[in-house]
């Protein structure tokens, strides 16, 4: 095993200060004389704001201003944006009402800003806060996604609350196969809303400097060069070189510290109305319930065409999305591009069509959460694949086998739009079935029974696409941005390096892995690299870490520049060692001359680059390199999750009692990080289908706002988690590998709800709470005495 | 105003505090220990736990005016003379953190647990952990970093 390169292991090093309490996050800083804001939040779903009084809180102790959307309205600060248009089925862009960052006039969901208090303290900020009068004349609120094109209007821009009827795939084939089919299974499914939960609350600080008219925002994001463009281009019309975003350490993002939010840009401009103060805001966690950005949030309609045999023949899926109140930083891309896409799944069906209708509600703006579209896309297709299995009377496992792409097929065009360029599903499967005892299960199962339990087992063959691009093709499909990375690996004049990355690292490791990265292409130790992430003062350009992109984007653009070093470095060595550039060869730290015994390690080409005393003509001084890469195609991870669970008919408590993961991410750099990654996503995934739902009452109010009533999965509700691999490379990076952070999110909600379906014998959605669960298990565990 | 007075991590401090602050706020905000965090407002997510008397304790579930004259340790109190302690350790070893913000009081939580069975089975482990909420790891090393520090602490 490699002590750092690729497949080593390597412990941590930013453990060491997050063990001793030395990390540092967004509300562990403090800036001199900083005030700190609270924002007055909409208590109501839906209403016209008649007036805000903040007489009685300006006068408050402590109070230095309060601030409304006419406050803000008067300094041009515009919308928040989505940065991504998709295309009507009637040819128009999707409805894009505005989203002030305070509201003008009307709040459309429980949590909406109405306004900020800033104080010198938070408790006086606070205090003030319940001073702010606001007079709401309520309006009815849209709750129930699957009526919403029925209610009351939320946007003028947006009649009946649609904001985009969008289409996918040749509607004709897919009609004409079902025609023909011998057997059409159907679902109808719900895909619950969850609520991110990073623990960290978001938080953020603005401070604009008069002497020389740059500001500093401190920001919980995922993105810090992404947040800067969207603020500065979209919302406050800054310059970008005089504004400068620090993104420390991060606790978890899983996709909700994406996005550009009012708090922070509200903080920045506040900052300079208050002549430089500093303005320090952190999320109570209600808050955080109330206003990141949630996810999921579908009801859809699938059936699967398949002949005699079970061969698939088409796939049609008719999907309502949640958009909430307003469209957050990426909304529309997910119920359409990162989720009609993957309808293929792991197989080879010839057609498949799928129409999303996107509504607007009076409920906090849906996003990307860890899967972002996956997660809904796998699960239609394997919840509708297990059914289809139990309809046909055939081995679930086999159905999945005998429609698999098969590795011969690569590359792979799918009938909705992904060219998948490898993989191996079988592989995946085999080894799953066998790690998890496949065969043994019916004896595990009349030993459950005979100690009064319900087992059932479940799989789930997921597909991903990560590594969102390239940036042509997204473009043309509606992304407003570039999905390309960038990074700059600079050898300091004494042989140490320190790369500049524009991923971000919120839990990913980074520092780590991609010192490894480093280490194996330039020969340089492992200890002598350090990575810098996280500052658009010190880090050229990024784009920031969110589906899985970090080592397949990340990395690749870090390969990219470290290749640039070593083409410089054989100019300086070969003529240190009077030869010729082509001659020069690059392998573990060492240039040499081919055929020859002659050598200089790239420490000592790193000093001489620096001092230039003896030097080749015509090179520039320096060993410092910037590279982007902007991949070629997606990434396309792929495996298959087990579960094996046990239910106690007497209480509903569903146990997870196994778990078998088989994943297949290229190359694996670090496999205790990768295994780390895979947990997690598990973890997540069997939340969202037994525990966790974000549920609004039918006025609106969200009901579970809290930790006491929105379930997060603990460790008493999880299992241990057995990960086993295989490897199939991608063929378009230079490193080979997929990306792994999505994945256990992805695969887990299916796995979980074929087994517990398996075990009920009937088909219920997420979460399978307890109750639910009882409920079933009763009448089956009934049925199966007599 | 109030005046409390306590040990925190070895060192008597004495300050002036609203009387309704938390012991979290007067440890990150009166010392500037940002080590202990602040994950929730219900008292679930124990973020913030640290020790009082010997104790593990949610610090944003009680003031600071309760710990006066009473002995607390927080995460950046953990280490002796410069060593890790073993559950510092061991979640190093086990890559029981990722983004790390539950990590103190994860790590302040599990040492309490030994101290009171440092044996601790699996499921007995999963139970304790209830009142600490974690995002990233599934708990999976976490829980493996725990019986690992146990082990260790035995022998």
């Amino acid at each position: 095993m490699p002590d750092s390169g690729f497949g080593a292991p390597v412990k941590r090093r930013e453990d060491f200060r997050f063990i001793t309490g030395r990390g540092r996050y967004v509300d562990d800083i403090d800036r001199p004389g900083q005030l700190y804001a609270f924002f007055v939040r909409s208590p109501v779903a839906h209403a016209t704001v008649a007036s805000i009084d903040i007489g009685e809180a300006q006068k408050a102790p402590g109070v230095v201003a309060v601030f409304t959307g006419e406050d803000m309205a008067a300094d041009n600060v515009g919308s928040l944006p989505c940065g991504w248009v998709v295309t009507d089925k009637n040819g128009d862009p999707h409805k894009a009402p505005p989203h002030w960052p305070l509201v003008r006039g009307r709040v459309r969901y429980v949590g909406d800003h109405v306004a900020v208090v800033i104080a010198e303290t938070l408790a006086q900020a606070r205090d003030a806060g319940e001073l702010v009068e606001v007079d709401y004349e309520e309006l009815a609120p849209v709750v129930d996604l699957s009526s919403a094109g029925e209610n009351v209007q939320l946007h003028d821009e947006a009649p009946g609350n649609l904001c985009f009827d969008w289409e996918l795939g040749d509607k004709a084939a897919v009609d004409e196969a079902f025609a023909k089919a011998a057997h059409v299974s159907k679902l109808d499914l719900v895909n619950n809303r969850l609520i991110p939960n990073a623990m960290e609350p978001r938080a953020a600080i603005g401070e604009y400097d008069p002497g020389s008219d740059n500001y500093t925002i401190y920001s919980t994001s995922q993105n810090p060069h992404l947040l800067r463009l969207i603020l500065c281009a979209f919302v406050l019309n800054l310059p970008e070189h005089k504004v400068r975003v620090v993104a420390p350490d991060v606790g978890g993002g899983f996709g909700s510290k994406i996005y550009a939010y009012a708090e922070e840009t509200v903080c920045t401009w506040a900052s300079k109305r208050l002549n430089g103060k500093p303005i320090k805001w952190t999320a109570e966690r209600s808050e955080s319930f109330l206003s990141d950005a949630h996810g999921r949030d579908h009801i859809t309609t699938a059936e699967l065409a398949m002949d005699s045999d079970g061969k698939f023949l088409a796939l049609r899926v008719d999907t309502q999305a949640n958009m909430g109140a307003y469209l957050s930083s990426f909304a529309t891309s997910i119920p359409t591009y990162l989720y009609a896409t993957l309808l293929a799944g792991q197989y080879a069906t010839p057609a498949i069509h799928c129409n999303v209708k996107a509504y607007f509600t009076t409920t906090a703006p849906v996003d990307a959460y860890r899967g972002a579209g996956r997660p809904e896309a796998t699960y239609v297709i394997e919840r509708l694949v297990e059914v289809a299995a139990r309809d046909m009377k055939m081995e679930p496992a086999e159905l999945r086998r005998k429609n698999f792409i098969q590795p011969d097929q690569f590359p792979y065009q799918t009938p909705v739009a992904l060219t998948y360029d490898i993989g191996n599903y079988e592989a995946s499967l085999d080894k799953a079935l066998e790690m998890v005892r496949y065969g043994d299960f019916a004896q595990r199962r009349s030993e459950s029974e005979a100690r009064g339990k319900l087992r059932g087992i479940g799989m789930s063959a997921y597909i991903e696409a990560c590594g969102i691009a390239p940036s042509a093709v997204v473009g043309s499909l509606g992304a407003g941005v570039g999905l390309w990375e960038s990074a700059q690996v600079r050898f300091n004049p004494t042989g140490s390096v320190t790369v500049l990355t524009g991923a971000h690292s919120h839990g990913q490791g980074h520092e780590t892995t991609f010192a490894q990265l480093v280490s194996e292409q330039l020969g340089v130790d492992y200890e002598q690299i350090e990575i810098v992430h996280g500052d658009t003062g010190q880090i050229p350009m990024g784009m920031g870490t969110y589906g899985s992109r970090s080592l397949a984007v990340g990395g690749s653009a870090i390969s990219k520049a470290c290749d640039k070093i070593i083409e410089k470095g054989k100019k300086i060595a070969a003529h240190l060692m009077e030869a010729s550039v082509d001659d020069v060869e690059f392998a573990n730290g060492q240039f040499t001359v081919a055929g020859t015994d002659k050598s200089k390690g790239i420490g000592e080409i790193a000093f001489t680059a620096y001092v230039p005393h003896n030097y080749p003509e015509g090179v520039e001084p320096g060993l410092d390199e910037t590279a982007f890469y902007d991949p070629l195609n997606f990434t396309y991870p792929s495996g298959v999750h087990i579960a094996e669970v046990e239910i106690d008919p007497d209480t509903g408590e569903t146990e997870i009692v196994d778990w078998v993961a088989v994943d297949d991410f290229g190359k694996v750099l670090n496999p205790m990080i990768v295994e780390g990654q895979v947990h997690g996503g598990i973890a997540q995934g069997v939340g969202q289908a037994l525990l966790e739902n974000a549920v609004y009452d039918d006025s609106g109010q969200l009901v579970t706002g809290s930790y006491m009533d929105y379930t997060m999965p603990r460790a008493d509700d999880l299992c241990e988690f057995r990960v086993g691999m295989t490897v199939s490379e991608c063929t378009h990076n230079p490193l080979g590998v997929k990306g792994c952070g999505e994945a256990g999110a992805i695969a887990a909600p299916a796995a979980v709800m074929n087994a517990i379906t398996d075990a009920l014998g009937v088909e219920i959605d997420m979460p399978a709470s307890r109750e639910k669960v009882w409920r079933h298990a009763q009448g089956r565990f009934k049925a199966a005495a007599e | 105003m109030l005046t409390v007075s306590m040990t925190v991590n070895g060192q008597t401090v004495t300050k002036e505090v609203d009387p309704r602050t938390l012991l979290v706020q007067f440890l990150r905000e009166n010392l500037s220990l940002t080590g202990t965090h602040v994950g929730c407002d219900t008292s679930q997510c124990g973020a913030c736990v640290v020790h009082v008397d010997g104790a593990s304790v949610k610090a944003c579930t009680m003031l600071a005016a309760q710990a006066n004259g009473r002995e607390v340790t927080t995460i950046e109190g953990l280490a002796q003379n410069g060593d890790l302690h073993p559950m510092q350790e061991a979640f190093k070893e086990h890559h029981g953190l990722q983004c790390g913000f539950c990590t103190p009081g994860m790590i302040m939580s599990a040492v309490d647990l030994l101290k009171q069975n440092p044996d601790p089975s699996e499921h007995e482990i999963r139970e304790w952990l209830e009142g600490n909420i974690c995002r990233c790891t599934g708990y999976h090393n976490i829980v493996k970093a725990i019986r690992h520090a146990a082990q260790d602490m035995r022998s």
